[in-house]
């Protein structure tokens, strides 16, 4: 029977099974063929918070969600089209995420009684009509799976675990995908077990003929290759392109890189990233606290290095006394607080954006940095080349902040050239004639006179400095000139950072600011309303302290300002505060991020009977 | 920026003078922490490095002031914390001579964490904690160090608390140098102070300090001429244990006991009494030697208690650092940013 082939914009798919069931690896796959057949996409996963649950359980669930189409998108989908559920707990979990008659492939082979017990199904969902508003596929896909090794030599523990590769063939051919990209993969990955690659290569065919074969398919799809910008692309998540960004960084200022930090989730994978780097001459010192961390940092950066240290909330409130003498030394510093919901140790793997007045207000004293929000993964390499440009030139510590959804998200980075990179420009003071630890040039901006260098030996320290001099001083009037002096330098900034644009009209009804990883469902939720006739504009900030010079003009053009955020209305406390501005909050703290629908229905709720027009 | 990880050796002839800083020194006057600071800068010439590549790192108290007297280069951090920046220091520049100044509280109390760390490690650090066993710029209150029973601002009633001892920690978290001196006995400061300088590995020197202010008189039984000799001993590498106004006491071991004996009774020899070892590989005697403070009866050391090599940590990561180069060639941008899955889209 020929089999027609539909042509569709995009599809969301999510991958869901055991932890042992390598729902991870199969969902990373296909998205490395996606990304090669030049689709946009963006994926999330979803893992477990127990490192070990118990096989079969609920708490073991792990989910892989690839969004891909031919236009751009900014978020990996709200509403999975296919479900690929493994067991019974990983469809128990996931079937509320679901599209109305959404396509769920089931491995009626895990459909035991153990197992349905585990994921509390009194009676078994494949046969109770519970899922008559989807379209479901069984699949025994153990069975499957032995059938096509029976003649391997293998144990029958290590042939069932090839069974997602079944699954992964069956959804290349449903998606019009080739094979040889995951074939090359398994080559390279099992060149030492030539049993296992074989295993593996045959199972993926064996299902990808399956649905050539049987009956069960009648129609595959194609989603056609996007109209991206041209270049060379790689698949990152925002973690892995916060490290990037730094060494990027390391390399163009010709400083090494010193990350001091200490592991915890969702920032761990940034220190694992850094610590491969070594041929680039990054130091990775795992220190023995948080507070280690950044103190090991501070030490690296008056000696010379581009310094940095990782974190996530609990940390950052760990490091912020610390955070407050690089203030007061003027040392140039990096510290990235990957968001997680809060406070305490609150929801270490879902994702918040409540750390922003922390990283704002959480020191003693006066005590300013600069703050930039990462606003999509690949833009996470970007953050950080120039959070590490701002502190390197400024001489001042930046907080970046990203959070637990772009940590593990990922898109297509368009890579940039090296010399498209902008310069980053970094003078140690080597000259005597004249030098005074806290002289300041026009923007505030103090020496860095490292040790090593001769003739120039100073100290440095927490307590006030005499302006210019930088002697220990108490007198009332140099305070106040030095709390100026450390403020004004972050203010200077604004100079230097671009300012906000308006996608949209540059007045009107209606502008939704957002900052972080919102930007994503945000874009998305316009772009959809703006299909069905509305008019609403949108502004993202990237840099949070200072704002961009234009920001508080540009929102002052618009009759309702919307601010949708994962807190209770922090940004939109600091643009109350700076700018007098009425703000409609739009608050989500489930430690899940916005979906666009959500967005969409707010946007509308807002703009009332009208159009925005 | 290179990491030049060997040592520069200086040509240049320094006095005592080269290392004052033209800052007024601030602490009470009588303090022991003037003389720490006038025995750092005699022997800094000794230390075998230029002036530019040495750098003070402190924390926060009395003693943590000493790097702005110092002209080197100087961190004056905040409290606890001197261990982690310095090694962060060292790490970033491995050819500075790094020195941390702190004190019992300091290092001891809120810095607890990050000095046992820094001993594990055997970074390339050299420690020097004055002990004066009270918190003296919070004014007066009872410190790590203070004896059981101390009668203090903050305990009126005597504190409850058993007192750490410092030696015993550096020692028993893998510090590779671990000595002690006093304030009021500065040939020996300057020779502890030197010889640290020439040890590669975490180097610990205990020094005891008097706060005339607040603790006054805490070490004067080890520190005044007459009573000095009965409860002082000097550890010197080689040499019989002996000490007392006539040289007659000495240590013997009596299986893991020290037992103090008269060399001249009759009944004992200078054959029987413990000869220092500060090159031992086992660490037994070096805690043994640590507990003598806690032991009533037995006399004080000050000396190198012990002093052993193994790789450094700094040393390590830089070497590892340089063995990844040679293996996987500098990394440049092309191989970090292309070198993956990548794709084109034209
Ligand atoms: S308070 Fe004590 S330790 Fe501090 S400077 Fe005065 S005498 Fe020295």
């Amino acid at each position: 029977m020929a089999k027609s082939i539909q042509v569709i914009d995009d599809v969301t798919i999510r991958f869901a099974g055991d932890s042992g069931d390598g729902m991870q690896l199969t969902g990373s796959q296909f998205t490395d063929t996606v990304a090669a057949m030049g689709n946009d996409l963006s994926t999330l996963p979803d893992f477990p918070a127990e490192i070990r649950a118990p096989a079969g359980s609920l708490a073991g669930v792990s989910g892989f969600q690839l969004h891909f189409s031919s236009s751009d998108i900014q978020t990996p989908g709200d509403a999975p089209d296919v479900l690929v559920a493994m067991n019974p707990a990983a469809l128990k979990v996931n079937l509320k995420d679901l599209r109305p008659g959404a396509t769920i492939i089931v491995n009626t082979g895990a459909f035991d009684t153990k197992n349905l017990r585990l994921a509390n199904y009194n009676t078994n969902p494949l046969e109770d009509n519970s899922l008559s508003n989807y379209n479901v596929i069984q699949l025994d896909l153990s069975k499957l799976t032995l059938t096509t090794l029976e003649d391997l030599p293998l144990s029958i523990k290590e042939k069932e675990k090839c069974k997602n590769f079944f699954a992964l063939g069956l959804l290349y051919w449903m998606y019009n995908r080739p094979l040889d990209l995951t074939m090359k993969w398994l080559e390279t990955k099992f060149a030492k077990k030539p049993d296992i690659m074989e295993a593996n290569k045959r199972v993926l065919q064996a299902g990808y003929n399956y649905g050539d074969t049987t009956e069960i398919f009648t129609t595959r799809f194609d989603v056609k290759p996007a109209q991206l910008p041209k270049g060379t692309y790689r698949n990152v998540s925002g973690n892995e392109a916060i490290a990037l960004g730094f060494v990027s960084a390391s390399l163009k200022s010709g400083l090494n890189l010193f990350l001091g930090s200490y592991p915890i989730t969702p920032a761990s994978e940034i220190l694992q990233e850094l610590s491969k780097y070594k041929n680039y001459g990054v130091i990775t010192f795992q220190a023995e606290d948080e507070i280690a961390g950044i103190a090991s940092a501070i030490g690296a950066s008056f000696a010379g290095n581009l310094a940095i240290t990782t974190t996530s909330g609990p940390g950052l409130s760990l490091k912020l006394e610390a955070m407050g003498l690089a203030v007061m030394t003027e040392l140039p510093l990096v510290v990235v607080d990957v968001q997680r919901g809060g406070p305490s140790t609150g929801l270490p793997t879902k994702t918040e954006q409540a750390d922003l007045l922390q990283a704002m207000f959480g020191r003693h004293g006066e005590a300013p940095v600069v703050i930039l929000a990462a606003q999509s993964p690949a833009d996470c390499f970007y953050c950080a080349y120039e959070a590490s440009k701002i502190a390197l030139e400024h001489m001042v510590p930046v907080v970046l902040l990203s959070d637990g959804y772009l940590a593990f998200g990922s898109e297509p980075l368009n890579i940039p050239k090296f010399d498209e990179l902008k310069e980053i420009n970094v003078k140690f003071e080597t000259n005597p004639e004249g030098f005074y630890p806290y002289k300041r040039d026009e923007n505030f901006v103090r020496p860095w006179a490292i040790p090593g260098t001769p003739g120039l030996e100073h100290r440095i320290g927490g307590l006030e400095k005499k302006d210019v001099y930088g002697n220990i001083s108490y007198e009332p009037d140099n305070h106040e000139i030095m709390v100026h002096n450390r403020l004004n330098k972050v203010l200077k900034v604004a100079d230097f950072i671009p300012e906000v644009e308006v996608d949209g009209e540059a007045e009107g009804e209606l502008v939704v600011v957002t900052w972080g990883s919102t930007f994503g469902a945000v874009k998305e939720a316009i772009r959809n309303v703006r299909e069905n006739g509305k008019k609403v504009s949108h502004v993202h900030l990237r840099y949070l302290n200072p704002f961009p010079k234009n920001f508080g003009n540009v929102i002052s053009k618009f009759k309702n300002i919307l601010v949708p955020e994962l807190n209770l209305g922090q940004l939109s406390l600091l643009m109350r505060n700076q700018f007098n501005c009425d703000v409609i909050q739009f608050n989500k703290v489930k430690g899940q991020p916005f979906k666009v629908a959500e967005i969409e229905n707010k946007i509308n709720e807002v703009l009332g009977g009208t159009n925005g027009k | 920026m290179a990491n030049n990880i060997d040592n520069v050796v200086t040509q240049v002839k320094y006095t005592a003078k080269d290392f004052a800083s033209d800052v007024d020194v601030k602490w009470c006057p009588g303090c022991g922490d003037y003389s720490i600071l006038a025995q750092a800068q005699r022997s800094s010439p000794e230390f075998g490095e230029l002036k530019e590549n040495i750098v003070w790192v402190s924390g926060i108290g009395c003693s943590s002031r000493f790097p702005y007297y110092m002209n080197t280069y100087g961190f004056h951090t905040i409290h606890g914390r001197a261990a982690a920046i310095a090694t962060g220091v060292k790490l970033a520049n491995p050819k500075l001579q790094v020195w941390v100044a702190t004190g019992d509280g300091d290092m001891l109390s809120i810095g607890g964490n990050h000095f046992i760390h820094a001993c594990r490690k055997n970074v390339n650090l050299k420690i020097v904690l004055f002990n004066n066993k009270i918190y003296g710029l919070t004014k007066g209150q009872y410190s790590p160090t203070s004896e059981k029973g101390k009668v203090t601002k903050s305990s009126p009633y005597g504190t409850v608390d058993w007192p750490f001892n410092p030696i015993k920690i550096a020692a028993g978290a893998g510090a590779t140098f671990v000595a002690r001196t006093m304030d009021r006995d500065p040939k020996h400061l300057q020779e502890m102070l030197t010889r640290a300088s020439k040890h590669t590995g975490l180097a610990f020197i205990e020094v005891l300090q008097n706060c005339v202010i607040f603790n006054d008189g805490a070490f004067s039984h080890l520190t005044e001429k007459d009573t000095r000799p009965e409860n002082v001993i000097y550890l010197e590498h080689g040499k019989p244990m002996i000490f007392g106004a006539n040289k007659d006491k000495g240590i013997m071991l009596d299986g893991l006991n020290p037992v103090i004996i008269n060399i001249n009774d009759g009944v004992h020899s200078i054959n029987d009494v413990w000869v220092h070892d500060e090159n031992d590989t086992n660490p037994t005697r070096e805690f043994i030697l640590s507990r003598f403070t806690e032991v009533e009866g037995l006399p004080t050391p000050v000396g190198v208690f012990r002093k052993f090599n193994k790789p450094t940590y700094d040393g390590d990561y830089h070497h590892q650092i340089e063995d990844v180069i040679a293996k996987k060639g500098k990394g440049t941008y092309e191989k970090l940013m292309f070198n993956a899955n990548t794709w084109e889209v034209k």
